[in-house]
């Protein structure tokens, strides 16, 4: 019987978290993978059947990223994946807590525009994450977070 | 054809109202994605916002991309070959909550095929000359096989 593949939530918000998701798609090569965004045709784009919408959210508004954080709970309820990755914001950092108290491994990749230090979902995820990851050697620390690469 | 975009999240008329002020006097059609901006340019043709469907045409069609410093759009000129100019947005003038597009392109700036304008009279400069494309091998690809190389050999730790 052939092994389980290791089953890969990534999630990031639109724009340019997802541009930096989709330039790191090679290393989910071999897994089975699911893609969630909050804008849908970004799936479309990048030729992404059965990926997942996720709500838009912002610290701005409490209502939208409580909804947000219900929806991410509920896709890794269903999807069971083995590893939430995200590369931001706040909706990943969404994916990411819900897999960390479902007890899944979680990889959080700062976003490449953080240049002088951690965005704030950044740091938070720092509590949440197994693999904590920056983009730019400079922000890079013993206790994490670590650089390994960029997108850039 | 040059291709003036501003994101999706925030307006941008600085930069829009820059371009539309010297549209006519450049040798190449500029088409500006407005996004949530209200200045409506007069010079150039416009879209609010380019469907995913047009996209890659859009992209592909564009000879350089004039942009705020969004890491998507400078993703995106290096994923399609096209030379990029980058006009940061600025906390002082309401464009960003905070100056993080200001020390993104302090790391871009001198990288091949990306051009930072500080003003407009940068940017005009920029866009009368034949800029370079970026190289399809530079050190970023080097960065990027080395973190998607390090995220397969996390993954396959189970």
């Amino acid at each position: 019987m052939a092994e389980k593949k290791l089953k890969v939530l990534a999630a990031s918000s639109g724009g340019g978290h997802w541009e930096q998701l989709m330039a790191m798609r090679g290393a989910f090569e071999g897994c089975d993978i699911v893609f969630a965004t909050t804008i849908p045709g970004l799936l479309a784009k990048y030729g992404i059947k059965d990926g997942l919408v996720l709500p838009d959210c912002s610290r701005d508004s409490i209502t939208m990223s409580i909804r947000c954080f219900f929806s991410a709970f509920s896709i890794v309820i269903r999807h069971k994946p083995d590893v939430v990755i995200s590369t931001g914001a706040a909706p990943g950092l969404f994916c990411l807590l819900a897999g960390k108290l479902t007890g899944k491994r979680t990889i959080w990749i700062d976003s490449v525009a953080n240049v002088e230090k951690l965005s704030l979902s950044g740091k938070l995820a720092g509590h949440i994450a197994t693999l904590w990851l920056t983009q730019w050697q400079h922000l890079s620390r013993p206790d994490g977070p670590h650089y390994a690469g960029a997108v850039l | 054809m040059i291709l003036v975009t501003v994101g999706t999240q925030l307006p941008f008329d600085r930069l829009i109202k820059a371009v539309d002020s010297f549209a006519e006097e450049l040798t190449k059609p500029v088409l500006a994605q407005i996004g949530k901006g209200t200045y409506t340019p007069q010079n150039m043709k416009w879209i609010k916002n380019i469907e995913p469907a047009d996209f890659d045409r859009v992209f592909r069609d564009a000879t350089v991309i004039v942009s705020h410093a969004g890491i998507g759009t400078v993703l995106t000129a290096k994923r399609f070959g096209k030379p990029i100019i980058l006009v940061p947005r600025k906390a002082s003038l309401g464009e960003h909550r905070n100056d993080h597009q200001l020390a993104t392109v302090s790391q871009l700036v001198g990288r091949p095929g990306i051009y930072v304008a500080q003003s407009d009279d940068e940017l005009k400069d920029y866009l009368l000359q034949d800029l370079d494309s970026p190289s399809h091998e530079d050190a970023s690809d080097a960065g990027r096989a080395s973190l998607v190389s390090y995220l397969k050999g996390y993954l396959a730790t189970g």
